[in-house]
C-alpha cells in the first residue's frame, strides 16, 4: 500500500485499508470512476440531454434487476424476462390499435397496459409453479419461457415491426415529471416499495430466509413455495413493465429486439448491486446502483466510439469484478 | 521422550479480541492425544494456526524436533499433518479411488492416469484400515463412517505423521465408531501420532493416552488419562470443582418426578407409520412429561419426530393432537397447533447462517409477529431482548449474524425461536450436541424450567445420561420399531444400555 514507510515490523497502523473499502463499496467506487473518466474524456458528458437518455434507459434495466434480485435471493435465477418484455410489449400495440381500442381510446390504453401485465405475471406464476411445486432447476425452468416466450410475441405480431403514434402510450416512455423521465421516478418508486417490503414485511423476510437456509426456513414454518411462485410473479410483472416501456419509447414494437440479453444485464446489475447468486441478500437499491453501472458502461463506450461488441466483453469484466468482490467479501 | 510437537506460549489475537494467550500443546511420537474444552476456549484457533489457517502473533511452534514455518493448509500437509474436518472435504460423485489418489494419481507416459494401478494403490491403502469395499463406486455411495475412514485412509497414504481429528465420531453410530477407534488405534501402532478434539469424554477414556484441557485461550491442563475421571476432566474445562458438580449431578435434570398426576393429554400417535425406518410407532404425551426416544443412530428416533411434526407423509397410522383427530400435514401446521422441533443438524435444518440473531430467533414466531402482512418490529425486537437474557445468550447484540455466536450459543437461539411460539410440545433432536460442557446444563435447565411450566417434551438424545437422567419414560427403539419402555425413576444408564443390547441380539 503506502510505499513510504517499509520498515518491517513498524506496520502502519495508520494506512487506509482499500481491500475491505472495495468489498463493501465496490460499487459506489466503480461508479465515481466511471462518471469520473466521462467527465474527462467523453465530449459533453455534463449535458442535461446525456441525463436524459441515460435515466430513460436505466429505469428499464432496474426495474427488471430488481424483480431479479428478488428471485436471486431465493437462491433461483429467471431466464424469461427478456422473452416476457418482448412478449408485454407485443400485446400493448395490438390492444390499443385494435378496433376496440380505438373506439374506446381510454379503456383501450387501460387494457393495453393492464392486459400485458397480468401475461406477465402469468408468466411469472408459469416460472413458479415449475421451480416451487415440480422441483425443476430454476436456470431450466426459465429457459421455456426464455424460448417460447420472444415466440410467441412473433406469433403474435407475425414477426412484423408495429410502428404506431400513441401520445398517452407513449407517455410512459417519453414523459417528464419534474423535468425527469417518467420512468426513472417509476423505477424509484418501485425500489421504494420493494425496500419496505424486504425490510418489514413477514413476505421479505420470508424470501431471505428461503434463501439463506430453505430446509430451515420450511421446518420453522415458512410457506415456502408461496414465497418461491411469488418472487416469480413480481420478476415477471416487472419485466412486463418493463416490455411496455421500451415499447412506448420507441414509438414501436419488434418483438424479435425487445428484451433482447435483457436477463444478461439484469443479472449483471444484480450482482453488481450485491445480490449473492446462492441466495439470502436481496439489495433492492443495490440492483439499482448496479443498473446504473451497466447503463454508463454501455453509455461510456458508445459515447467514445467503441463497438458495441467490445461493449459486450466490458459487461462480462465487470461481472467477473462483482463477482471477485463477492468472494472475497465471503472468504 | 522427545515429542513430535511443540507449541509453546502460542498467542493470538483477532481484532485486538485475545484469542489464545500463552496456549501450549505436546504430542509424542505414536500418542493419541485428546484435546478438549467448551466452545471457545481456542481450541479450533490453536489447531489452525498448527496447520497454517492462521499466522499466530507469538510463542514457538516445533514439529519433528524442528522450527515449524507452516504458512498455509498445503504445507501443512507436505510437512506430515492432516486434517480430518467435521465436514468432509472429499468429492461424493467420483470415486473412491479418485478420492484417495487426487493429485497424486500414478500417471502412463506422464499424462494419462493409470487406473489399474490406481485402484490397486487405493485397495491396498483402506486394506491396511481393514476396509474392503469397491473403489470404482462413488464415494457418496458410502456411509458417513466409511467416508472418514476414506479421509482418514487418504491422510495417512501421504505419510502424514500427526492426524488431526475434529469430532470424528460426531456423525457415526455405535458400530462405525468401533471401527474409527480400531483404525486410530492402528496409527499409533505404526508410530503416527493423532490429535483428537472431541465432546464426548466418555470416548477420550477409551482411546486416548494422554489430554490437554483449554479454558479461556489457555491452557490450564495437561495428563495422562489412565488414572483421571471424567469429572476431573469436566472440572478443568469448566474451572470448577469436581465435588461441586458431583452433589450436582451429572445434568440439570430430573427426570421421574412427574410421577402419577401427569396432565391432560397433549398427543397420542397409533400405529404412525412412514416407511421402513418407522413401523406402528405408538406413544402418548401428558403436559410437563418429558418421553425418551432411545436407540442407536437410524433406529428411527429422528423420523418419529418428522412424523409427529408433519415433515414425513404418514403411510399408516393416526396422530391425536389434544383428543382430535388431526394429522399435522406440514410443518407450517404443526407450529399453528402449538409444536416446536428443535433439528438434529443444527447447520443444515436449524440456522440460517447469514440472518441476525434477531430474525433467526423470530422466524417460527412470525405469523404471530405480523398484522397486515407487516412486522411488528417494535415487539420483536422487545421479545428478542428478552430471551437473550432470559437464556443468558451470549452476542454482541441482537443484530449479529448467528454464524458469528459459538455453537451453544446458536443452539440457545433455536431452543429460544421454539419457546418464542409458547409451545405445548417440544421436540428435541439432540439438544445439546456439539455444545461444550457450561452450555449443555444451561440448555439441560431451560428444558427442565420449560417442563415444569406444563410443556410436554419428545426428547431424543445419544447421550445415555441425559436421556436416563431427563426422561420420565424411554421408548427404545430398533430399525423403526418400538422393542419396549423404560419408566423413570428406576432407569439405570445399565438398563438402557442392556435394552439396545437385548435389540441388537434380536436383531442379529
Amino acid at each position: 500500500m503506502s510505499t513510504q514507510d517499509t520498515e518491517l515490523g513498524a506496520r502502519p497502523t495508520k494506512t487506509f485499508e482499500w481491500g475491505p473499502f472495495l468489498r463493501t463499496n465496490g460499487g459506489l467506487v466503480a461508479l465515481a470512476v466511471i462518471l469520473l473518466f466521462n467527465i474527462i474524456v467523453t465530449p459533453n458528458f455534463l449535458q442535461m440531454q446525456t441525463l436524459f437518455v441515460n435515466i430513460s434507459q436505466v429505469a428499464t434495466i432496474a426495474i427488471v434487476a430488481m424483480g431479479m434480485t428478488l428471485v436471486i435471493a431465493t437462491g433461483g435465477i429467471d431466464l424469461s424476462v427478456g422473452a416476457i418484455m418482448a412478449l408485454s410489449g407485443a400485446m400493448a400495440p395490438l390492444i390499443f390499435m385494435s378496433e376496440f381500442g380505438q373506439a374506446n381510446p381510454a379503456l383501450g390504453i387501460t387494457a393495453a397496459i393492464v392486459v400485458p401485465l397480468i401475461a406477465a405475471l402469468a408468466c411469472g406464476l408459469f416460472n413458479g409453479i415449475l421451480v416451487a411445486n415440480l422441483k425443476v432447476q430454476p436456470i431450466i425452468a426459465t429457459l421455456i419461457l426464455f424460448i417460447s416466450g420472444r415466440g410467441i410475441a412473433q406469433v403474435l405480431t407475425n414477426g412484423n415491426l408495429q410502428t404506431f403514434s400513441n401520445p398517452s402510450f407513449s407517455y410512459l416512455g417519453t414523459g417528464k415529471v419534474l423535468g425527469l423521465p417518467f420512468q426513472g421516478w417509476l423505477a424509484i418508486a418501485i425500489a421504494c416499495v420493494l425496500f419496505w417490503v424486504m425490510s418489514r414485511t413477514i413476505f421479505g423476510r420470508y424470501v431471505l430466509a428461503v434463501g439463506g437456509n430453505e430446509r430451515a426456513a420450511e421446518l420453522s414454518g415458512g410457506p415456502v413455495k408461496r414465497v418461491k411462485i411469488g418472487v416469480y410473479m413480481i420478476c415477471g410483472v416487472l419485466s412486463g413493465l418493463a416490455g411496455l416501456i421500451v415499447v412506448a419509447i420507441n414509438s414501436a414494437s419488434d418483438a424479435a429486439r425487445n428484451g433482447n440479453l435483457m436477463e444478461l444485464d439484469a443479472i449483471a446489475a444484480a450482482v453488481v448491486g450485491g445480490a449473492l447468486l446462492q441466495g439470502g441478500r436481496a439489495p433492492i437499491f443495490g440492483a439499482i446502483l448496479g443498473a446504473v453501472i451497466i447503463q454508463l458502461v454501455k453509455y461510456t463506450l458508445l459515447a467514445n466510439g467503441v463497438e458495441d461488441e467490445v461493449a459486450l466483453i466490458a459487461k462480462a469484466i465487470i461481472i467477473l469484478a462483482a463477482v471477485y468482490l463477492q468472494m472475497a467479501r465471503k472468504e | 521422550m522427545a515429542e513430535l510437537l511443540s507449541m509453546s506460549g502460542i498467542d493470538k489475537a483477532f481484532a485486538g479480541v485475545s484469542a489464545l494467550s500463552g496456549a501450549s500443546l505436546e504430542i509424542a511420537p505414536g500418542e493419541v492425544h485428546a484435546l478438549i474444552g467448551q466452545n471457545g476456549a481456542g481450541k479450533s484457533t490453536l489447531i489452525k494456526i498448527l496447520t497454517g489457517v492462521y499466522r499466530r502473533d507469538g510463542g514457538v511452534v516445533t514439529f519433528g524436533g524442528k522450527d515449524s514455518v507452516i504458512n498455509s493448509p498445503r504445507e501443512a500437509q507436505a510437512a506430515g499433518i492432516a486434517t480430518i474436518y467435521q465436514e468432509l472435504n472429499l468429492v461424493p460423485l467420483r470415486s473412491v479411488t479418485e478420492n484417495v489418489m487426487m493429485g497424486y494419481e500414478p500417471k502412463r507416459l506422464g499424462v494419462f492416469i493409470n487406473w489399474r494401478e490406481a485402484h490397486r494403490r487405493t485397495r491396498e491403502i483402506l486394506a491396511r484400515f481393514g476396509i474392503d469395499i469397491d473403489v470404482r463406486a462413488p464415494l457418496g455411495s458410502y456411509s458417513t463412517a466409511i467416508q472418514q475412514l476414506v479421509a482418514i485412509a487418504r491422510a495417512v497414504s501421504l505419510d502424514a505423521r500427526l492426524v488431526i481429528m475434529d469430532e470424528p465420531t460426531s456423525s457415526l453410530d455405535a458400530s462405525e465408531v468401533e471401527v474409527l477407534f480400531g483404525v486410530v488405534k492402528g496409527l499409533r501402532e505404526a508410530g503416527v501420532s493423532v490429535l483428537y478434539v472431541s465432546h464426548f469424554l466418555d470416548e477420550l477414556f477409551e482411546i486416548c493416552d494422554r489430554v490437554t484441557t483449554m479454558r479461556d485461550g489457555r491452557t490450564v491442563d495437561c495428563r495422562d488419562i489412565a488414572g483421571s475421571t471424567k469429572l476431573e476432566l469436566i472440572a478443568a474445562m469448566l474451572g470448577r470443582d469436581a465435588d461441586d458438580i458431583e452433589q450436582a449431578g451429572m445434568t440439570e435434570f430430573s427426570g421421574g418426578t412427574a410421577g402419577a398426576d401427569l396432565g391432560e393429554v397433549l398427543l397420542t400417535a397409533e400405529n404412525v407409520t412412514t416407511g421402513p425406518r418407522l413401523t406402528d410407532f405408538d406413544m402418548t404425551l401428558h403436559r410437563g412429561e418429558i418421553i425418551g426416544l432411545g436407540g442407536l443412530l437410524g433406529a428411527g428416533r429422528t423420523e418419529a419426530a418428522r412424523a409427529i411434526f408433519g415433515v414425513d407423509r404418514l403411510t399408516g397410522g393416526r396422530i391425536n393432537v389434544k383428543g382430535e383427530a388431526s394429522g399435522l400435514e406440514t410443518p407450517s401446521a404443526a407450529i399453528e397447533a402449538g409444536f416446536g422441533y428443535l433439528t438434529e443438524d443444527r447447520k443444515a435444518e436449524g440456522i440460517i447462517p447469514d440472518m441476525s440473531v434477531r430474525e433467526n430467533l423470530t422466524l417460527a414466531l412470525l405469523p404471530k409477529l405480523t398484522k397486515n402482512g407487516q412486522i411488528d418490529r417494535a415487539r420483536e425486537r422487545e421479545l428478542v431482548a428478552h430471551y437473550i437474557k432470559a437464556l443468558g445468550i451470549k452476542t454482541a447484540n441482537m443484530e449479529q449474524p448467528i454464524r458469528e455466536l459459538s455453537g451453544g450459543n446458536q443452539q440457545k437461539v433455536l431452543l429460544a425461536r421454539w419457546l418464542a411460539i409458547d409451545p405445548d410440545v417440544l421436540i428435541l433432536d439432540e439438544p445439546t450436541r456439539g455444545v461444550d460442557v457450561g452450555a449443555k446444563r444451561e440448555i439441560q435447565a431451560i428444558i427442565r424450567d420449560s417442563v415444569a411450566k406444563g410443556v410436554g417434551v419428545i426428547l431424543i438424545s445419544s447421550e445415555f445420561e441425559e436421556i436416563v437422567e431427563g426422561a420420565d419414560r424411554i421408548i427404545v427403539l430398533n430399525e423403526g420399531r418400538i422393542v419396549t419402555e423404560l419408566t423413570n425413576p428406576g432407569i439405570t444408564e445399565d438398563a438402557l444400555v442392556r435394552a439396545l443390547a437385548h435389540t441388537e441380539g434380536q436383531a442379529a
